[in-house]
């Protein structure tokens, strides 16, 4: 089945290819004019060339990751090359077979045979012309026979005809049949592991004079991979998607599910069309499957996308009822298919775009006079005459543009959902039959017994510090709890003390292929709630479809558990539902196999249940005592789960989890995770509500402890949805977003199917060993309670005696300051000795790896020294702002003497600093708060450092509070002291990896002599994505493991997300070298590095430079306070607090020291393992053995083989080339070459130049030259003055210095003006064409992100997130999308027109004005907490939005602000001013101060400008 | 959570006074003055606490007290989870709380900057606490393991192994060769630093959890070990390290020089109301007392007391530097010069006093010392230098220079332990001697050091014990027999 799906791939070591990800450029084009021609085939064909750059290739660049065209039945072309009679169109169905050779005639028959046994008739088959000659080897390697089949069935065509066509291919699949690229009497796809160029060129088909469509659908791919797949390549059978379905795992399980209820009449008998989604196909062919499914069984297309991808109406109040009951009705049928996503579809004759509900990938369209409609993901796909053009549009999030190609018309997304909506009474079907559980009648509240609270947090494992750092936070505040400095405590597998189940596993983030939502500032895309209960057939559409009971909360406290479990109590609701428990709970005595037979006996319980037609199962382990334990709740969840989903009997009920376990967000998230409808964490609340009767919680009372809790556990797993870039719990649950580390394979594979768990390890034994422990503690052996002790200390966040293990105790600190500060390497060695000496604690993977014994030493003075050695050292990328400048600034000069590199981190660099040799810092980085990123800082850069994910926190944004803005850290960020800011959990220019693409792009632009590096944080598949990295032309990639990091992060990242950098790292390297990319990027790591041996494993597992950031903080004084988000650090090391600075007893001298004793120890063990140098040593893993750890009781089911697997020989090990970034083709040579008098002579230039969508990035190179040569302060204003006539490629202008013109006659992409720096673009349409500034669209997504300054004349409409972390330019734009300014903190921005949903969200500085303002279309939260502020223009505003109008209407020539203009009088009163008002009161203190020539760095005057400026 | 800014807003560390020095040299009872003791200073004090990611008091502490924990506490008012939790690491807190040298206190974080937290006082307040409010209870075992266990000593190691035991349910009987319980706590430790209710109040809870005890009775002497051994199930050692360092020099059998010990055992006996004929007394005279540490400052303020003409202190090496010299990094228990309670009180103190001779009056009685300048050598070794000699006056000559470690001769020969060369018993890890269930714990293996270490040990031993006795523990093991602080 596997070359089915085209994953022949088997896994290797640590690679899988499930982890293959894809994103891609994506286009139609079709016409209204009701007849096909091949011009429509040969546009369609331009336009996939012309999206080229979005597609990627591997080491071999002949060999390009995929390209297809989609079309209709080209009737004419194929009876002209068929020798047997066709009857006519639309009553055949035609389809290109994928033959493997050799096996060609089998898989013929095969397919013969299943159609004789449908009815079917084969006609015959032809041999598709192939010319293979432009493909690379591998390609061609893998390359499949291609043979088209006809089929016909008596009296059927069209639709009818596909339904049989398909029961066919189902049946043919199962059978051994080949794989159809597509099979249908309506549509036909050509594709292949191809570049866009080589598509035509291999399918002379396509080019046929003959070959003719009202329609094309193309496709580029860009895969993370390249290993040879020709059937990935797309459009697939009705869509080609351009995204990621992020749940793809939980939607393909749940369809699976509901195979058991499954019936269609007018698709016969399901049994053999069983399984729907074909088992390890990609995301995109499960979402193809079931969309075809779901069409064919009755609804429109339009309906069935809508259905599998709703867009986000939970949150729209502006949205007509009958279409959010539509939403409503089918949210209770089927979860979405989360993820970002530009998908176009067809059937034939409909052909439509739409795109996620948030946005996250790009869509734009054009239509001209002569009805040609042209849909894709970039403007200036081809070549229209801007004449012709009568309309551009982008596609908005959730909306869907139809093209009706029989009707003639586009039939817009308003039409198209009112008449979907209108085709049932939906909104009467869930008034009548939906239950809110608020309706249901409350139960009188049981109060449960406090006595045995304390026994019963031991026997579930809760400790003191859990109580107090955990629990008691959230019982306060309702919000999860920060912490800092990472983690240092070993993973739970390799901990000697029993931890929970729920620690054996990982969260998955989001990471360049997708990313991360904003649950916070972005929340109106975001749904917690959610219809929970049975579900009947999903194929049909009935009232009863909407009984459900609807949840607005994934957690419920014991009153709503009561009426749930009570539910036929309510006479109305009597028949209709009903509840049982089940108690989850074993024979602790019988160890193990007690608990699995008592696993078996629940699942006979539920069987039962569920055949009686109970409609909640409610699991249970209230009751535990001496004798019976409670089964571990996720155990009981997801073995359930998974044993109902087997029997295809999951939806006919739903499970809710009555669990003492539960604490933490991540344990809520990982039931919600693998399946449940609601958890009731009751013994959570009960220790809450006891912590606020002994008065633990100041005034807050017991019922606001519960309630604070359940909220900040529900919120809490909103973010974690988000970090993976799910946005409703509906797509959450049951998703299995997680990785399991340390859990054996078998019971993985038995209870919580699908998730990967790479390094085996502990079984149902070691879990039930774990629970009998925990239980012993509550009801000891001896019957004695411990004296005096309520509770287990804890000391997994804190150092403690009797608590967990860390690596920095109060000796490794000691010893390590010591060492460093007197020069005493013996004392170091005792350091790295307890580090290191992991026989009697085991603390890390890599104390589980030992050198091999068999090597030849070589003496120690052959071995390269210490001075080469420390080369290959970094910092970590810690911001000036999060630590003092004495801590940064110390670390940047000794890396300096060293010859490392220091990182600035995301808080920029003073210009002292980017020009002083001595304490800059060589890298630079970016992260997604772009902080001080100017064309100067990347200027100055050795290497530029794109920040994907943080150890600590992958997945999730930061924060800088207000307090801690101090004003010499609010210069360096180019923001305003005393002003929070914010970096968002997304790259908003990354949201896929040919984005990643762009921005590595646009940075070599910047800057091409700097390496640009990509970090990502170690988890599964994590080698996936670094290879797509690497063909994304990255120079280095960072591998960074879980458990780094400083600052705050929320306690369940620091401790539940990621995997340790081991894994990551040996992933990283075996894919890069599978795929040979190797030789042309540098692989770093970081995590917890502490030793010189840490050095090496690292080496042979595939690293070439290494990162610390922890140990030198240590070296500089740091003591583990674990308070960095607090501004207190004691000794001065992360704290802005002047006081406190001055206690920093860091030098130079004792970081240097740190490194050099490091090196020394690298060079030891470099000679004696027989290697001369590091460069020798990388890679060669089979230096390395895996220790047993047999004395562990639970770290001896480890299997670190796929750790250490061996790549195949004779491929590079470690870089050994560089990467062609293609600068030397950039339209900027030329831009630079014409501009030579002004970059040396001051001299003003001005010129014209063509443009087209494929020069990308333009004028940024052409800004390095100037920055480079006049620093900062750029070139007077309007030096160099160019024109440009077309469709920009993205990125035009980026990071644009002063002195530079740039006015673009046409369109531009997204990321117009990116990083602004000082310079001014404009743009307009063409003088020629006919659009209107209120209706086309003009530019895409994301225009000045991150820019400082300069301006943006826009005249047309923008995409979403216009300005986003806009510091400094002024815009003026005629209309935009949702998300607009979001971030901002600083600039002004002036829109025109209307604006998208969630305006100015997390705008902390800067104005905007907005002609018509909808004052709901603001960020609801800032408007309500008064964070932002709405009024009228005052005179100052006036001059200031008068003078930029003009300045506009010069610029642009808008016919639209020049009447604005003339009817200033009139038009003024309609402005409305958005200003943030804590970056108000600070601007008037500082005007203030300013007058009175305060100085805000004097003693005190800090505490009293914040105490002023207050809100 | 502790308050994180709690330490920028109180800098100052503030205990309570102890009471004048005219008015505490009338009496006996502790220096400590009782009115100074206020609940919102104590309070604000704990606030002080940084609860540091790495508690390095909560290292520096060898019974790895939970000083972040509680001092939270006592910061918030939870004056009955405070005792608890330093219940639960400390079964006598109002005995470190007194007369612990706090070396918490020298590896608080805070003291790399600031004055360190007032970890002991905190303590101590919360254990007094505990008593005024009458919640020191006792933890009377649910069941009886049928098994028993001598322990020979009644000092803190040898009362905390017992009353760990006896709280699993261990029958323990404690043997003391004095006439009262306490070890040197009792006898070594005069009132003014330690007022003996406080071992009587912990006895009477000992004994209500049913610990036995026998006083009076000296093993070896009145029971052979080898007897005592075969009497129980367990024997723990906790004899202490009594023999004093001597300091051999002419002179040295005259009357009038004693070792301290048997001075400090006489004026606390005294004090407890005992008649003592012929005492070792100070009274009216001119005192000398070698030995510059804690048991020499005992002596001193037993010495005004007893109304001594003069007192002064010889110490033999350099006068120890104020504050914390680069050899003794922080978190390091450095030796930095201290004023205690007694030295406030009077006398004089002098360094790089070498005695050389002690001289002697017709009657055979000390009259003054000999003694000459300590001259630092290059191989690290001291000696007086020549030349410069000078007498002092001396009625009375206490040597206080240290103990050498425990009685070993009776032990190695009825009980058949191994004593090492250096006159150490042998102990595994697990404080197990050579002898099979016979342990050692507390000073007499360890050697003399600080009640903090003879509770940890006795914690552990038990521990140790209660495992070799029913195969499994639940008692906590603070430190094993070999663990020492840190050192640079």
């Amino acid at each position: 089945m596997a070359a089915q799906t085209g994953a022949p791939q088997p896994g290797i070591g640590l690679y899988d290819p499930a982890f293959e990800h894809d994103a891609c450029g994506v286009a139609f084009v079709a016409t209204l004019r009701g007849t096909a021609g091949r011009d429509i085939v040969d546009a369609g064909l331009t336009a996939l060339k012309n999206l080229e750059h979005r597609g990627a290739v591997g080491a071999e660049t002949e060999t390009g990751d995929g390209a297809g065209i989609l079309t209709q039945v080209p009737d004419r072309f194929l009876r002209s090359v068929v020798d047997f009679e066709l009857p006519e169109a639309g009553s055949y169905a035609v389809g290109v077979a994928f033959l493997t050779p050799g096996e060609e005639d089998a898989q013929v028959r095969a397919f013969e045979e299943a159609a004789a046994a449908e009815s079917a008739w084969v006609l015959g088959w032809r041999d598709v012309p192939v010319n293979p000659e432009p493909l690379g080897p591998s390609a061609r390697a893998a390359m499949p026979m291609f043979r088209q089949v006809f089929v016909v069935v008596d009296n059927l065509s069209g639709v009818e005809l596909d339904r049989r066509i398909y029961r066919v291919r189902k049946r043919a699949e199962k059978a051994g049949g080949p794989f159809f690229a597509s099979l249908s009497s309506r549509t036909l796809t050509y594709k292949g592991m191809l570049t866009t160029y080589q598509l035509e060129q291999v399918f002379p088909d396509v080019t046929h004079e003959l070959y003719e469509s009202e329609l094309a659908l193309v496709h580029s791919r860009f895969s993370t991979n390249t290993f040879p797949s020709w059937p990935l390549a797309q459009p697939l059978r009705g869509i080609a998607h351009n995204g990621e379905i992020n749940t793809v795992q939980g939607n393909r399980n749940w369809i699976t599910a509901r195979e058991g209820t499954m019936e269609s009449a007018l698709l016969g008998d399901m049994a053999d069309l069983m399984p729907i989604c074909t088992p390890s196909a990609s995301d995109t062919a499960s979402f193809d499957e079931v969309l075809e499914l779901l069409h064919l069984a009755g609804r429109p297309l339009p309906h069935a996308v809508l259905m599998m991808m709703p867009e986000a109406w939970q949150n729209n109040d502006e949205m007509d009822p009958a279409r959010r009951a539509f939403y409503e009705y089918h949210s209770a049928l089927m979860e979405a298919w989360d993820g970002p996503a530009a998908l176009h579809f067809t059937d034939g004759t409909l052909i439509g775009a739409t795109l996620d509900r948030n946005g996250l990938r790009p869509g734009r369209f054009w239509l001209t006079d002569d009805g040609l409609v042209v849909a894709g993901s970039e403007a200036g796909l081809l070549d229209i005459d801007p004449a012709k053009v009568v309309r551009k549009g982008r596609l908005q999030p959730g909306r869907m543009l139809l093209v009706d190609t029989a009707a003639g018309r586009i039939v817009e997304d308003e039409e198209i959902k009112s008449q979907l909506a209108a085709e049932h009474p939906y909104e009467e079907w869930v008034r009548d039959n939906a239950v809110r559980l608020a309706d249901v009648p409350d139960r009188e509240h049981v109060v449960h017994s406090q006595a045995s609270v304390k026994r019963r947090q031991r026997a579930f494992g809760y400790t003191e510090e859990e109580l107090k750092r955990l629990l008691a936070p959230m019982a306060r505040e309702g919000l999860e709890p920060l912490g800092a400095m990472g983690s240092d405590t070993p993973i739970a597998v390799l901990s000697s003390r029993p931890r929970l189940l729920f620690d054996y596993f990982t969260q998955m983030f989001a990471q360049v292929t997708n990313p991360p939502l904003d649950s916070i500032r972005e929340e109106v895309v975001t749904a917690i709630g959610g219809a929970i209960g049975p579900e009947p057939n999903l194929l049909e559409a009935t009232p009863e479809h909407a009984r459900k009971i609807l949840l607005e909360f994934p957690v419920i406290d014991n009153d709503e558990l009561a009426k749930i479990t009570h539910i036929d109590a309510d006479p109305r609701l009597k028949d209709i539902f009903s509840a049982r428990r089940i108690r989850g709970l074993y024979r602790v005595r019988d160890g193990h196999q007690g608990l699995e037979r008592r696993l078996a006996d629940i699942f006979d319980e539920v069987d039962h249940a569920i055949s009686q037609g109970v409609s909640f199962i409610v699991l249970s382990d209230r009751d535990s005592n001496q004798d019976f334990a409670p089964i571990p709740s996720l155990l009981l969840t997801s073995a359930v789960h998974h044993h109902l989903v087997r029997n295809h009997t999951r939806t006919r009920a739903s499970l809710i989890v009555e669990a003492g376990d539960v604490r933490e967000v991540h344990h809520v998230a990982l039931l919600v995770g693998y399946g449940c409808a609601a958890v009731n964490p009751y013994l959570a609340m009960e220790t809450v509500e006891d912590l606020a009767v002994r008065g633990y919680l100041g005034d807050v009372t017991a019922e606001k402890a519960v309630a604070n809790l359940i909220k900040a556990l529900g919120k809490g797993v909103l973010k974690i949805m988000s970090k993976m870039g799910i946005s409703t719990i509906a797509s959450y649950r049951g998703a299995q977003v997680f990785e399991a580390i340390g859990l054996s394979r078998e019971f993985v594979n038995r209870h919580f199917v699908g998730t990967p768990s790479q390094i085996d390890g502990v079984g149902i034994d070691v879990i039930a060993e774990e629970v009998a422990r925990r239980h012993a503690d509550a009801y000891p052996a001896s019957g004695e309670l411990p004296a005096h002790q309520r509770l287990n200390t804890g000391g997994e966040y804190q150092w403690r005696r009797d608590g967990e293990e860390h690596l920095f105790d109060p000796k490794t600190v000691f010893k390590l300051q010591h060492a460093t500060r007197t020069r005493q390497y013996d004392v170091f060695r005792e350091y790295t000795d307890r580090v290191d000496g992991q026989a009697k604690r085991l603390m890390t993977l890599r104390g589980l790896l030992e050198y091999r014994s068999d090597r030849h030493p070589v003496p120690i003075d052959e071995v390269e020294p210490v001075s080469e050695i420390v080369k290959r050292f970094n910092t970590g990328a810690m911001s000036y702002g999060s630590i003092s400048a004495e801590a940064h600034e110390t670390l940047a000069i000794a890396m300096n003497r060293l010859g490392g590199r220091s990182n600035t981190g995301e808080g920029g660099e003073s210009v002292e600093r980017l020009y002083d040799p001595e304490r800059r810092s060589a890298i630079k980085q970016v992260a997604s708060g772009r902080f001080g990123v100017t064309s100067e800082y990347l200027v100055n850069a050795d290497d530029i450092q794109i920040k994907l994910a943080q150890g600590a926190k992958p997945g999730e944004g930061g924060q800088l509070p207000g307090n801690k803005v101090y004003p010499w850290v609010a210069e360096t960020r180019h923001s305003t002291p005393g002003v929070g800011l914010i970096s968002p959990p997304p790259h908003h220019d990354i949201y896929s990896i040919e984005d990643l693409k762009q921005l590595i792009h646009d940075l070599k632009n910047a800057n091409p002599q700097a390496r640009i590096h990509t970090k990502l944080v170690s988890e599964v598949g994590v080698g996936t994505i670094a290879a797509g990295v690497a063909k994304c032309k990255s120079d280095v990639v960072l591998i960074s493991g879980q458990d780094g990091g400083t600052g705050a992060s929320p306690l369940n990242s620091l401790k539940h997300a990621g995997a340790p950098w081991e894994i990551g790292l040996a992933d990283t390297q075996q894919t890069l070298v599978l795929n040979d990319l190797r030789d042309r990027i540098v692989v770093q790591v970081d995590g917890q590095m502490k030793t010189g041996r840490d050095v090496v494993i690292a080496a042979l597992l595939g690293a070439e430079e290494f990162g610390f950031a922890t140990a030198p903080l240590v070296v500089e004084g740091c003591i583990m306070m674990r308070v960095c988000h607090l501004d207190t650090c004691p000794v001065g090391v992360a704290t802005q607090n002047p006081e406190l600075r001055s206690r920093f007893s860091g030098k130079v001298e004792f970081v240097v020291t740190f490194f050099e004793f490091i090196a020394e120890q690298v060079r030891e063990q470099l000679a004696q393992l027989g290697f001369r140098t590091i460069a020798e040593a990388v890679g060669h893993v089979e230096v390395l053995d895996s220790r047993q750890a047999i004395d562990h009781w639970k770290a001896k089911g480890l299997d670190l083989a796929p750790v250490l697997a061996q790549p195949e020989p004779g491929r590079a090990l470690i870089s050994a080339t560089i990467q062609d970034h293609g600068l030397d083709v950039a339209l900027d040579q030329e831009l630079i070459a014409r501009c030579e008098g002004a970059l040396e002579r001051l001299e003003p230039v001005q010129f014209d130049v063509p443009i087209k969508n494929v020069n990308r990035t333009v004028g940024t190179m052409l800004g390095h030259e100037v920055t480079k040569r006049y620093r900062g302060e750029g070139l007077p204003d309007g030096t160099i003055d160019i024109t440009f006539t077309g469709s920009a490629g993205q990125s035009f202008g980026a990071f644009l210095p002063r002195g530079i013109t740039l006015r673009l006659l046409g369109d531009a992409n997204d990321y117009v003006g990116k990083g602004l720096s000082g310079g001014r673009i404009v743009v307009r349409p063409h003088r020629e064409s006919m659009m209107d500034d209120t209706k086309d669209v003009i530019a895409g997504n994301v225009i000045g992100y991150g820019a400082t300054g300069g301006e943006l004349f826009l005249r047309g409409q923008v995409g979403e997130r216009f300005l986003v972390r806009n510091s400094g330019a002024a815009a003026v734009v005629a209309g935009v999308g949702d998300h607009a300014l979001e971030y901002m903190t600083g600039g002004t921005a002036v829109i025109l027109g209307s604006t998208g949903r969630n305006l100015g969200a997390g705008m902390s500085g800067g104005t905007a004005y907005v002609l018509d303002l909808r004052p709901e279309r603001v960020n609801a939260l800032a408007l309500a907490n008064g964070e932002l502020s709405l009024s009228g223009l005052d005179p100052e505003d006036e001059v200031i939005v008068r003078s930029l109008l003009e300045r506009h209407v010069v610029a642009t020539e808008s016919p639209r602000a020049k009447d604005l203009l003339a009817r200033w009088d009139e038009i003024r009163g309609r402005f409305t001013r958005v200003l943030p008002a804590q970056y108000a009161r600070v601007r008037d203190a500082l005007a203030e101060l300013e007058a009175t020539g305060g100085d805000l760095r004097a003693p005190g005057a800090w505490a009293e400008f914040l105490e002023v400026t207050r809100g | 959570m502790a308050d994180p800014r709690g330490f920028l807003k109180h800098r100052e560390r503030e205990v309570p006074a102890y009471r004048p020095v005219p008015v505490r040299l009338l009496d006996w009872k502790e220096v400590r003055d009782e009115l100074e003791r206020d609940e919102p200073t104590l309070r604000r004090q704990a606030s002080r606490c940084m609860d540091c990611g790495i508690p390095f008091c909560h290292q520096g502490c060898p019974l790895g007290n939970l000083i972040p924990e509680w001092n939270d506490l006592v910061r918030e008012g939870q004056w009955e989870d405070a005792i608890d939790r330093l219940h639960s690491t400390n079964n006598f807190p109002e005995f470190t709380g007194r007369i612990c040298p706090a070396p918490c206190e020298t590896s608080c974080v805070l003291g790399i900057n600031q004055p360190a937290v007032t970890i002991k006082n905190i303590e101590v307040e919360i254990i007094d606490h505990a008593f005024e409010a009458n919640i020191v209870e006792p933890h009377i075992p649910q069941r009886q393991t049928g098994r028993t266990v001598a322990v020979v000593g009644s000092g803190p190691g040898g009362l905390a192994a017992a009353q760990q035991l006896t709280r699993v349910g261990h029958t323990v009987r404690v043997y003391e060769k004095d006439d009262r319980l306490g070890g040197l706590l009792r006898y070594g430790v005069p009132d003014f630093k330690m007022e003996k209710v406080h071992i009587d109040r912990r006895i009477e809870q000992m004994e209500a959890e049913g610990t036995r005890f026998r006083t009076g009775v000296e093993i070896g002497t009145d029971i052979p070990w080898d007897e005592l051994r075969a009497r129980y199930d367990a024997v723990l050692v906790a004899t202490g390290a009594p023999v004093p360092r001597d300091l051999p020099i002419p002179g040295r059998d005259l009357d009038g020089v004693h070792f301290a010990m048997p001075y400090l055992h006489q004026g606390n006996q005294v004090a407890a109301g005992d008649d003592v004929p012929d005492q070792i007394t100070a009274a009216g005279k001119h005192v000398i007392v070698i030995g510059g540490g804690d048991t020499g400052s005992d002596c001193i303020g037993t010495a005004l007391r007893q109304g001594a003409a003069s007192v002064t202190t010889l110490a033999i090496g350099k006068k120890p530097p104020e504050s914390r010299p680069g050899s003794q990094p922080w978190p390091t228990d450095p030796r930095v010069f201290e004023v205690s309670s007694s030295h406030e009180e009077g006398g004089t103190r002098d360094y790089l006093a070498s005695t050389v001779e002690f001289v002697g009056d017709e009657d055979g009685h000390v009259r003054s010392l000999r003694v000459a300048t300590t001259q630092y050598n290059p191989d690290g070794s001291r000696t007086p230098t020549a030349g410069t000699e000078r007498d002092i006056p001396a009625d009375l000559v206490l040597i206080a220079m240290g103990f050498t470690g425990p009685e070993t001769s009776l032990l190695s020969s009825q009980g058949g332990v191994s004593v090492s060369d250096r006159g150490a018993i042998q102990r595994g890890d697990d404080y197990a001697t050579t002898i099979d269930g016979v342990f050692v714990a507390g000073d007499a293996g360890r050697g003399a050091s600080l009640v903090v270490w003879a509770i940890a040990e006795g914690r552990a031993a038990a521990a140790a014990i209660d495992e070799y006795l029913v195969g499994t523990t639940e008692l906590p093991a603070p430190v094993s027999a070999h663990t020492q602080a840190i050192r640079a």
